[in-house]
């Protein structure tokens, strides 16, 4: 009995952090229709992000190769849009944001470089300055994404923007893999900037105690506030409503004089953060960090959003939660269990699915987003 | 269409160079080439660089003592990412495109067992300095390895772990991916089997994609182990530790020799403190060739203690060189026969002789990680 109610806390501070990561997939597909493969990417990029700052391993200045990339880029980019349009002024000042934020982010970096130099090993101070790090990071790169890679495909058909979604989360994966950026080799994650990391709160004492880690607890809340923040900002707020009726359909959305372009990018910039938030997290809890440590997490978390009802962001929780229960159930209780434990959730899925095609929670509920 | 055939003359002006370039290592090239295939990123990155800096270090000496055959030696490594299919490839590329005449690595037994059929089937002499699974050199003429095989591992963990910390009821948990993982859990329990102790938990996990072991553990938890094996790879170790101490287990988790990099206590941390496991070496050993190879690499190395895998790798290369001098000739049949003919080879890891199965049989090492550090326990002659 309690050995069982062990592998439950276990399954739900797996799930927790499977939903969080949902969330932010979910968000994106219920605005625009596109899986956003590139999201368990930002992910990734966050952990190696905050990995840098609570390891006082940020470079003071960004590589050359860096600069490089990024003008060649602003040019190419310039250049296509001069000879494309023919109001060439006003297409532009698209790129200004790219411009301002590539201008901003010197400073950042070496902001961001200098204070990290500076942050003790394990502290409350350096766990959350690498996790703010990393949102402003995520957000940063999902605008990007998103403004770069899926905003001209727009109008195109569905497909399209998934193939770049693939493309993008392969560039994000491989990039990453060179040795002048992160390189192939997991590192250790300096987990003990959290305080007290190593702690367990007993929940019961005795011949076999049950113990819960502080991180799971901490996960599990953050996520809970996530989707309660997340479903005010949507069901509450005026941007919220906008962004229910870009999902609804955005070119009518646009009629009635909602920006969609800002809601979308406010969207990717939303469900990036929250990755980022989810991938510091992740890696607390595992802290083992290369660039592939997005990809399961990010199909699992994907699982989990579709089996919740795509779109549906407490689904998306319900669908984390469950898929880290079933997870750890199968390892724990059958045998050989743990060869499963990957086609478990798919095997879910496919049954869900088959009973229910909309998901657990999805189209019975009102707002879709 | 002119594009088109730009680019297949790009091509084949490409190749033609590619064909121009690659030199030969017969017995007329001005080098003896050797080829090296190791893990130098990915999951198991540490053992590629440990395994690399040993054959340098051996490679310095070697051609400060004038080379072989008068000629200088020189070592081409390929990077497998430690993937399997990888290592394949790489082994390929160092027979086909640089005409080595023998190839060192690899360290894991599951790269090393997919790269003994190509260098059988070009028959080049391959020799492996840390692969431990029997399967690496069985039914493979030309691959030979510098180290104990996991049937006398196993039994020297499961012999430790009964006979010296006097245990009974164990648990397993194992990687269900890795040849070296299946391989020594198997002997593991036979040995424990056969002399009266339990496995009263087995579990797996999958090696390079698990990172939550909590299922596995709390299992292990109820069964009440008095300790748990885990034949395993360093990365995954390194987050068991934290997590089983997380859930409140605190009996020693032992293991085998792929425990040995740095990051294990890195990532681990005092989680280990109070674990075993078996290694090639201890740095500590007082013995005159251990401490002067210590000495040599932390000086070529900036004062970096070496790892069994550096240790097992130098000594390759230097049996490799050793062989190449008895064979006379870079010829890869008379390497091979000089390989299988090594007979008390002084290495700094101890006397090496190649047995009928081109096997090593050379001592283990126990290991225990005593604050944070790992420290010589005891050591257990071959039978």
């Amino acid at each position: 009995m309690q050995e069982l109610l062990q592998q439950i806390i276990n399954g739900i501070s797996l799930g927790s952090i499977y939903a969080l990561i949902a969330v932010g997939y979910t968000m994106v597909y219920g605005v625009l229709q596109l899986i956003n493969f590139a999201h368990g990417d930002v992910f990734m990029v966050g952990a190696i992000v905050s990995f840098y700052v609570a390891g006082h391993r940020l470079p003071r200045t960004l590589p050359w190769w860096f600069h490089v990339i990024v003008i060649a880029g602003l040019l190419v980019a310039a250049t296509v849009k001069l000879l494309s349009t023919r109001s060439g002024k006003l297409t532009l000042r698209a790129m200004l944001p790219f411009v301002l934020m590539y201008i901003a982010l010197v400073p950042a970096n070496w902001l961001a470089s200098e204070i990290s130099q500076r942050l003790p090993d394990t502290s409350w101070l350096t766990a959350g300055m690498s996790l703010l790090v990393a949102i402003v990071a995520c957000g940063a790169l999902g605008f990007t994404i998103e403004r770069s890679a899926y905003k001209p495909l727009r109008n195109r058909p569905r497909i399209n923007s998934l193939i770049t979604a693939i493309g993008v989360s392969l560039l994000l994966e491989y990039g990453g893999q060179n040795p002048a950026v992160f390189g192939p080799t997991p590192r250790a994650y300096p987990a003990e900037m959290v305080p007290g990391i190593d702690r367990g709160i007993q929940l019961i004492g005795g011949a076999h105690p049950i113990a819960i880690n502080r991180v799971d607890v901490v996960v599990l809340a953050l996520t809970l506030l996530f989707m309660g923040v997340l479903m005010f900002i949507v069901l509450k707020t005026k941007t919220g409503l906008a962004l229910r009726a870009v999902s609804y359909r955005f070119d009518t959305a646009a009629l009635m004089g909602v920006n969609i372009d800002r809601i979308i990018s406010f969207t990717f910039v939303l469900g990036s953060c929250l990755a980022a938030v989810a991938g510091v997290l992740y890696a607390v809890k595992y802290p083992n960090v290369e660039p592939l440590m997005g990809l399961l997490p990010g199909i699992k978390a994907f699982v989990a959003a579709v089996f919740g009802g795509i779109g549906n962001i407490a689904g998306a929780v319900a669908g984390g939660l469950i898929l880290g229960l079933v997870e750890v159930l199968v390892v724990g209780y059958l045998p050989g269990g743990s060869q499963y434990r990957d086609a478990a959730a798919f095997v879910i899925l496919i049954v869900i699915l088959l009973v229910k095609p909309s998901g657990l929670l999805g189209k019975n509920v009102v707002e879709k987003v | 269409m002119r594009s088109l055939w730009a680019a297949v003359l790009v091509l084949s002006a490409g190749s033609l160079v590619g064909c121009y370039k690659s030199g030969g290592s017969g017995d007329n090239a001005s080098e003896v080439v050797i080829g090296h295939v190791a893990s130098l990123t990915g999951d198991t990155a540490t053992f590629g660089h440990s395994a690399d800096e040993g054959i340098r270090l051996a490679l310095d000496e070697i051609n400060a003592k004038g080379g072989l055959l008068g000629k200088k030696v020189n070592v081409i490594t390929e990077d497998d990412r430690s993937v399997s299919d990888e290592a394949k490839t790489a082994a390929n590329k160092l027979i086909t495109r640089d005409h080595v005449c023998a190839i060192l690595g690899e360290i894991a037994s599951s790269r090393s067992i997919a790269i003994a059929p190509v260098c059988d089937d070009a028959k080049v002499p391959m020799l492996s300095p840390g692969s431990t699974n029997p399967k690496v050199t069985q039914d493979h003429p030309y691959v030979f390895r510098n180290c104990f095989i996991d049937p006398f591992q196993g039994e020297c963990i499961a012999r430790f772990a009964m006979e010296v910390l006097k245990l009974k009821r164990f648990a397993m948990l194992y990687p269900v991916n890795s040849d070296y993982g299946v391989g020594l859990r198997g002997y593991i329990e036979t040995y424990v089997k056969q002399h009266g102790g339990q496995i009263v938990a087995d579990l797996g996990y999958t090696e390079k994609t698990d990172k939550d072991f909590s299922g596995q553990l709390t299992k292990i938890k109820g069964a009440d182990p008095e300790a748990i094996f885990i034949p395993g790879y360093y990365t995954e170790v390194g987050l068991i530790g934290p997590q089983a101490r997380k859930l409140g287990i605190t009996v020693p988790l032992i293991g085998g020799d792929g425990w040995d990099a740095a990051e294990l206590l890195e990532a681990g941390k005092s989680s280990l403190n109070g674990c075993f496991f078996t290694n090639h070496y201890s740095p500590d050993e007082k013995r005159p060739e251990v401490q002067a190879f210590v000495e040599a690499y932390k000086r070529k190395y900036n004062g970096k203690i070496p790892d069994a895998m550096a240790i097992v790798s130098y000594d390759a290369m230097n049996i490799m060189a050793d062989a190449i001098k008895r064979a006379g000739t870079t010829n890869s049949q008379k390497i091979k026969d000089a390989l299988a003919a090594a007979k008390d080879f002084p290495g700094a890891s101890g006397l090496t002789t190649i047995d009928k199965d081109h096997n090593a049989r050379k001592a283990i090492v126990v290991i225990e990680i005593k604050d944070e550090k790992l420290t010589y326990r005891t050591k257990i002659e071959p039978t």
